[in-house]
């Protein structure tokens, strides 16, 4: 309980730094919405990470690499340390200069000018906020499931889920954009530093990880943890299709916006594989301790081997301290939860009527309305689904293979004038349909998951090896169907862009402008 | 495209390339510092390398257009 008073008091500060932002901040839409674009460098690097380690990154990627070994670093870490500071770099700017320029604050705000039709930002606003709900969902289990281990149970997990999600509601209901990033940036600096004193006191407490390295590799059942037996070349290879969601995720792109000056960005996607690394190795790493530790956990139970470690090696205190740090990361749900206040208020109550009719000050109101609802709905759908799925699964399926498929839709926007709304239309609704087939192969195959570490199994007889069921995925012949979504998606907006009309040149102008008319400026 | 582009890619071509470390899969040594298999090792360097490919691109290719649109 000592460890859970700890995390309390942490809650506590968080919300303080929030009310805080709250006390710096105007009422205005681009204030509350986008921090009044201001960010400097080093909040905007702390900012921007944070927003992508979620309790995904630790509690899931530290129970897969329990199932799965060492691997799980290179498969997940490593190629995101490559492509999502490429995507900030190619597209973060880009967006950070439109935003600028032309007053955006959600990026369906951008496909509605850019494509002139309403329609499509309206589609692509429902696609992804669908797509969102998970994130969040995730972020709330995180909380309950962070807050229960650390209490001993004393703490119920529907308790710690509520908890959590008053927190984050409350400061980001008050501090907005602004409180979102402070929160984030300080989360951020924690848990870098208490990661890393983690894993120093847990490595004592065990007598230096080298001995447990040693057993796991003399022991023929833990050894192949130490190799990538457990992954398939195919799908280490399709796995790198991931990050690309990063280019199509709301909260991502509404993060861009808040940079001070383009410059911002430079020191952020240099460090980002630094930060990634200094996140994740740990992470991993404990996985692998903690299969040498607890070892028979099943999928779903060994997504809190990270919280087992602590508590069963360190201090009560300290153990609250990095279970704060923990915490840290699973509430980085804050700005998933801010991006879909945003888009509510700004692509549906904005766009049609409500900021004409009601004025700015209301439309503030409302996207702290928004974060209510979206809070309590997260909450609900975290306890509805607690023995349902993984953590880790549930992103994956519904939200990052969804998003890395529609980042041909964003590339086109911004590199290609040709592309058309039909052709992101097109993209859009291929993209919906796969995950609604893979929802359902899922689930038909669920019967035939075989054990990790056991060898996939074709779904249909008849097709061969076509369909293949892992322990936690569908295959197609071995490949993640991201990999298939992300060329079917740039294959539709190609396709059906070349064959429908293009935007008016008034248009193509306004977002390429001949670099006449920009010396002309 | 200009050369400095075209070398730039293909370097981002490569680094991307070297991701899929295939001669890694079944080695669980020889052990980095006793606690690194070659496979988490070389994918620990390759961080590295992603940082370092980065920093190549604000150098040589950062979109300075944007900065100037900022200014006017």
């Amino acid at each position: 309980m000592t460890s859970a008073i700890v995390v309390f008091l942490y809650l506590g500060l968080v919300l303080y730094v929030g009310l805080f932002a709250f006390r710096k901040g105007t009422n205005s839409k681009e204030d509350f919405f986008v921090a009044s674009r201001s960010l400097g460098p080093w909040v905007f690097l702390l900012t921007v990470f944070g927003t992508n380690m979620t309790a995904f990154a630790i509690l899931g990627s530290s129970g897969l690499a329990y199932q799965r070994g060492i691997g799980v670093y290179g498969l997940m870490a490593s190629s995101s340390g490559l492509v999502i500071p490429l995507t900030i770099f190619l597209i973060g700017t880009r967006l950070w200069a439109l935003g600028k320029k032309h007053g955006y604050l959600t990026q369906v705000q951008y496909f509605r000018d850019r494509w002139e039709c309403d329609g499509i930002g309206t589609v692509l606003f429902a696609l992804t906020s669908l797509m969102m709900i998970p994130y969040v969902v995730i972020g709330m289990m995180g909380g309950g499931q962070t807050l229960e281990s650390l209490s001993g149970g004393l703490v119920p997990y529907w308790l710690g889920g509520a908890i959590v999600a008053i927190v984050v509601m409350l400061y980001v209901f008050f501090g907005g954009m602004r409180g979102v990033a402070w929160v984030n940036a300080l989360q951020t600096v924690l848990f870098l530093v208490f990661g890393a004193i983690a894993f120093v006191l847990i490595s004592r407490s065990l007598g230096g990880f080298d001995t447990i390295v040693a057993q796991l590799a003399g022991d023929p059942k833990t050894a192949p943890l130490l190799t990538r037996a457990r992954i398939s070349p195919q799908e280490f290879f399709s796995y790198s299709f991931i990050p690309l969601s990063a280019m199509m995720f709301p909260h991502m792109a509404i993060m861009c916006l808040t940079a001070k000056k383009v410059t911002s960005f430079k020191r952020t996607v240099v460090w980002y594989p630094i930060c990634i690394l200094l996140i994740w190795l740990p992470s991993v790493f404990l996985g692998l301790v903690a299969a040498q530790q607890f070892p028979g956990l099943k999928l779903g139970e060994s997504d809190d081997v990270i919280l087992r470690l602590l508590t069963a090696n360190t201090d009560v205190i300290v153990a609250g301290i990095l279970g704060a740090a923990i915490m840290a990361c699973v509430m980085a749900t804050d700005s998933q939860i801010m991006a879909l206040s945003t888009m509510f208020s700004q692509d549906v109550f904005a766009h049609y009527g409500g900021l004409k009719r009601y004025g700015e000050n209301t439309m503030v109101w409302m996207g702290r309305l928004f974060v209510i609802v979206i809070a309590v709905v997260s909450y609900l759908l975290a306890l509805a689904l607690k023995d349902e799925k993984s953590i880790f699964d549930l992103a994956i399926r519904f939200g990052f293979s969804g998003f890395a498929a529609l980042a041909p839709v964003m590339l086109a926007a911004l590199f290609w004038r040709r592309s058309t709304k039909w052709g992101a239309l097109a993209a859009a609704l291929w993209v919906a349909g796969c995950m609604v087939f893979l929802w359902w192969l899922q689930q038909h195959s669920l019967p035939l998951a075989p054990k990790p570490g056991q060898p996939p199994v074709a779904i249909f007889e008849s097709l061969g090896g076509l369909f293949q069921r892992t322990a936690m995925n569908v295959t197609i012949h071995g490949y993640m169907p991201v990999m298939f979504m992300c060329f079917g998606s740039a294959l539709m907006m190609a396709v059906v862009s070349l064959l429908t009309p293009a935007p008016s040149r008034a248009t193509i102008e306004k977002f390429f402008p001949s670099r006449g008319g920009r010396e002309k400026k | 495209m200009k050369p400095r582009i075209f070398l730039l890619s293909a370097w981002v071509a490569l680094v991307y390339a070297l991701h899929q470390d295939f001669w890694n899969w079944h080695r669980h040594e020889p052990l980095l510092f006793g606690l690194f298999p070659p496979g988490l090792w070389y994918h620990l360097a390759y961080s590295g390398l992603a940082a370092l490919t980065m920093a190549l691109l604000v150098k040589f290719a950062w979109p300075a257009h944007l900065e100037e649109e900022e200014e006017a």
